[in-house]
C-alpha cells in the first residue's frame, strides 16, 4: 500500500455488544403490528361506514374508497397473522437486543423531550439544549466542545431560517427578550 | 428538433448567478447528506425542502434536484473508502470498490464511480429530454378514467413485482392511501376519519410523514448499530483521472448495458437499488472471468454505479410526464411541486415551460458540476465521517423538526413526525416496505379524485375502465401485474406439463 494513503479511524466505545440478551423476536413484533393494524382498520372502517360507504346518485360517497381500503388492510393483516401462525415452529430473528434498545432510547427520549420543550422554549433554545445535552451525555464529548458546537449550530439555524429565509418557527421567552 | 430549442431555453433560464449559486449549495449539501450515515437521498431532500418554501418554483426545484444528484454521488464515497454504503443503492459498489481501496487503488475506484455515475445520469437525462415531452403530449388526451388506470397500474406493479412479502406491500400501500384520505374529502367537502380532532382536519401531510419515516427512523436504526469505522483516505490526482478515463472506452458494453437496465428500472417502480444489483450481476455473468469479481475489478464499480444513477435520474421521467413518481425521492419532489402551487402532470409541459425545461437543463449542468465537485473535494467529504455521530444525530433531529413544523406551521405535525419515526423504525425492522407507503400517500388524493370523477362521469358504471382500447389495456395490464406471481407460476406449470419427458 502506498505511504501517501492515510487511514481514517473512528471508534465507538459504547457500541451495543453482540452478546446482549434479545428482548423481542421479530415474529412477536410482527404479530403485534398485525393486531394493531386490524384494530386501526376496524376503527377507521367504522367511521367510514358511518359517514356513508355506499353510492349516491352522483357516484361513490365519501366513505366508499376508504371503507374498502380498511377491508383490504384488515384482510392483508389477517393473512399475515395466518402466515405467522403457520410458521410458528420456525426460528425467529431477534427484533431488538437490550443494548440496542438502550441506544435507541438514548436518541428517542431526548428527541421526545426536545419536541416537548420546543413548545415552551421555542425551537432555537430547545435545539441548543438538545445538541449540547446529547453531545455531552450520550457522546461523552468535552463540555466546552459540546456547548460551543451547539451554540454555533443553534445560531446558524436562526440566521438561516429566521433571518435569511423568513421561515417562522416557534419562539420562546429568550427570543422575546431580544425582541425578535 | 423542438426539444433542443426548448432545452436551450432551459439553459438560458438557469444562467443567473442566483440559480447557479443555489445549484452549488444544493450539490454540496447533497454530497454531505449522501456521505453521512443515517441520512440519504429521500431524507435529505425531505429535510431541506422547507428551505425552498420561500423561493420561486424554478430555483426551488433546481436546488432540490441538485441535492438529489449530490446524494447520488456521495453514496459512492463511503462505500469505496469505508465499505459502508451510504445508500442502499451503493451496496453493490462496495463489492469491488472496497477491495480496490484496500489495494491502494481508492482514487481509481472513486474516479470510476463518479465518472460512471455521470454517464448513467447523462443517458437517463437524454432519455428524459426526448421522451418526456412526447409522453406528456400523449397524456394530455387522458381523462379521469385513463389517469385512474395509470395510478392503478403503478400501485399494482408495486405489489406484483416487489420482492417483499405481498401482504406487507399491500398493507403499506393501503395504509398510505387511508392516511391520505383523512381530513376534508375533496369531492364532497365532508370531513372523514377525523374523530372530531381538529388538527386532523387538514389531513396527514405527506412531507411530515416522509420526514418521520425516513429521517427520524433512520437515526434510530443507525444508533442501533456499531458506529465504529475504519477506512482509507484518498485524493484524486490528474494522473489517475486520465488513466481511468483512457481505460473507460474499453468497457462501453458494460456502461451501455447498465444504463439501459437503470433507465428501465427507474421508469418502472423498480428503483435504483434493484438496478445497481442487476447491473453488477449481469456484468459478472457476461464477463470472461466472473470469479475475479469481488477482488477489485474496476468493471465491478462501473456496472452498479452507472445503473444506480441512470435509474435514479430516469425515475423523474414519469414524475414530469405523468405526475407519477418512479422512486421515493421523486415522490418527495412531487410533494414539493404541490407545495409550490404547481400541478404535476402532463399540463406542466404546456403551462410551465420555464420550470420543466429549467429542471431538465439543470440535470445536465448539475451532473457536470457535481462531477467536478466530487472529483476535487473527496478528501474533504471523507473527513466529515470523523465528526462523531453524537454531534450529527441531534442536528439531524433539529432539521427534521424544522422541516415538519415549517410545512403548515403546526406543532401537531412535529408530534406526527415523531410518531411516523417510530412507525418507520418498526416497519423497516419487520420488513414492511416504505416506498409503496410514500407513493400511496402522495398519490392518494389524486387517484381517489380520478376514480370518483370517472364514476360520476360514467354514472357509476365500472365498465368505464374498459370503455376504450387505451384505458382498457392499461387497466388489464394493471391486473396482470397485480397477479403476476400467480400468472408466472401457472405458465411455469403449463410449460412443465407440455414437456413431461424433457425433465
Amino acid at each position: 500500500m502506498p505511504s501517501t494513503e492515510s487511514e481514517i479511524v473512528v471508534e465507538d466505545p459504547s457500541a451495543p455488544s453482540d452478546a446482549s440478551p434479545v428482548l423481542a423476536g421479530t415474529r412477536t413484533v410482527e404479530v403485534a403490528v398485525y393486531l394493531l393494524l386490524i384494530v386501526f382498520a376496524l376503527v377507521l372502517g367504522y367511521d367510514n361506514w358511518r359517514s356513508g360507504m355506499g353510492w349516491d346518485r352522483e357516484g361513490p360517497q365519501s366513505g366508499y374508497l376508504p371503507f374498502y381500503l380498511c377491508v383490504i388492510l384488515a384482510g392483508a393483516s389477517l393473512y399475515g397473522l395466518g402466515l405467522m401462525f403457520h410458521r410458528r415452529k420456525r426460528a425467529t430473528q431477534p427484533f431488538v437486543t437490550r443494548d440496542q434498545l438502550r441506544r435507541v432510547l438514548q436518541v428517542f427520549v431526548p428527541t421526545f423531550l426536545f419536541v416537548l420543550a420546543m413548545q415552551f422554549l421555542g425551537l432555537y433554545v430547545a435545539s441548543f439544549l438538545l445538541v449540547a445535552g446529547f453531545m455531552r451525555f450520550v457522546g461523552r464529548i468535552a463540555w466546552w466542545k459540546s456547548l460551543l458546537t451547539s451554540f454555533v449550530f443553534a445560531f446558524a439555524m436562526f440566521a438561516t431560517f429566521d433571518v435569511a429565509f423568513d421561515v417562522i418557527m416557534p419562539k420562546g421567552p429568550l427570543e422575546a427578550v431580544f425582541g425578535r | 428538433m423542438e426539444a433542443l430549442t426548448l432545452l436551450l431555453h432551459g439553459f438560458a433560464v438557469l444562467m443567473t448567478w442566483k440559480i447557479l449559486a443555489l445549484m452549488l449549495v444544493g450539490l454540496v449539501l447533497g454530497i454531505f447528506v449522501g456521505v453521512l450515515p443515517g441520512l440519504g437521498g429521500p431524507n435529505g431532500v425531505a429535510i431541506l425542502l422547507p428551505l425552498t418554501f420561500t423561493m420561486d418554483p424554478t430555483s426551488a426545484i433546481v436546488m432540490l434536484s441538485c441535492i438529489y444528484w449530490g446524494a447520488l454521488f456521495g453514496g459512492a464515497i463511503t462505500s469505496i473508502l469505508f465499505n459502508i454504503p451510504g445508500e442502499a443503492w451503493s451496496v453493490a459498489t462496495t463489492f469491488d470498490g472496497y477491495p480496490m481501496a484496500q489495494q491502494g487503488r481508492a482514487a481509481e475506484a472513486l474516479t470510476a464511480a463518479f465518472t460512471s455515475s455521470f454517464i448513467g445520469s447523462l443517458v437517463a437525462v437524454l432519455l428524459i429530454t426526448f421522451l418526456a415531452p412526447r409522453i406528456a403530449s400523449f397524456a394530455l388526451k387522458f381523462g379521469p378514467p385513463e389517469f385512474f388506470a395509470v395510478y392503478l397500474l403503478t400501485f399494482c406493479s408495486f405489489v406484483g413485482l416487489g420482492r417483499e412479502e405481498k401482504q406487507k406491500t399491500v398493507i403499506s400501500m393501503a395504509l398510505g392511501l387511508l392516511l391520505a384520505a383523512i381530513g376534508m374529502d375533496t369531492v364532497s367537502g365532508r370531513l372523514r376519519m377525523t374523530f372530531g380532532f381538529d388538527p386532523l382536519m387538514r389531513g396527514v401531510n405527506f412531507l411530515v410523514a416522509v420526514i418521520g419515516l425516513f429521517g427520524i427512523s433512520e437515526i434510530l436504526l443507525t444508533m442501533e448499530e456499531r458506529l465504529a469505522l475504519r477506512g482509507h483516505a484518498a485524493k484524486i490526482s490528474l494522473r489517475v483521472l486520465w488513466k481511468v478515463w483512457r481505460e473507460m472506452p474499453r468497457y462501453w458494453v458494460t456502461l451501455l448495458r447498465s444504463s439501459a437496465i437503470g433507465c428501465w428500472l427507474g421508469i418502472t417502480p423498480g428503483g435504483a437499488i434493484a438496478a445497481s444489483f442487476m447491473g453488477y450481476n449481469l456484468a459478472k455473468r457476461f464477463d470472461k472471468d466472473p470469479a475475479s469479481f469481488g477482488t477489485g475489478r474496476i468493471e465491478g464499480v462501473f456496472a452498479p454505479e452507472t445503473a444506480a444513477h441512470a435509474s435514479g435520474t430516469s425515475a423523474l421521467l414519469p414524475m414530469l410526464a405523468l405526475g407519477i413518481p418512479g422512486s421515493g425521492t421523486a415522490a418527495i419532489l412531487l410533494g414539493g411541486l404541490m407545495v409550490w402551487g404547481l400541478n404535476p402532470g402532463p399540463l406542466l409541459f404546456v403551462e410551465h415551460k420555464d420550470f420543466v425545461w429549467g429542471l431538465i437543463a439543470s440535470m445536465y449542468l448539475g451532473n457536470v458540476v457535481g462531477l467536478v465537485i466530487v472529483l476535487t473535494t473527496v478528501p474533504l467529504f471523507a473527513a466529515i465521517l470523523r465528526v462523531p455521530f453524537a454531534a450529527v444525530a441531534p442536528m439531524i433531529v433539529v432539521s427534521c423538526a424544522i422541516g415538519a413544523y415549517a410545512i403548515q406551521n403546526a406543532m401537531f405535525d412535529v408530534w406526527l413526525m415523531l410518531g411516523f419515526g417510530v412507525v418507520g423504525y418498526v416497519f423497516k425492522k419487520i420488513g414492511v416496505p416504505l416506498a409503496p407507503f410514500t407513493l400511496a400517500l402522495v398519490l392518494g388524493n389524486r387517484s381517489e379524485d380520478a376514480f370518483r370523477l370517472s364514476m360520476i362521469g360514467a354514472g357509476g358504471d365500472m365498465r368505464v375502465f374498459w370503455s376504450n382500447g387505451l384505458v382498457g389495456s392499461i387497466t388489464t395490464l394493471a391486473f396482470v401485474l397485480l397477479f403476476w406471481p400467480l400468472i408466472a407460476r401457472i405458465f411455469a406449470g403449463a410449460g412443465r406439463l407440455l414437456r413431461p419427458t424433457a425433465t
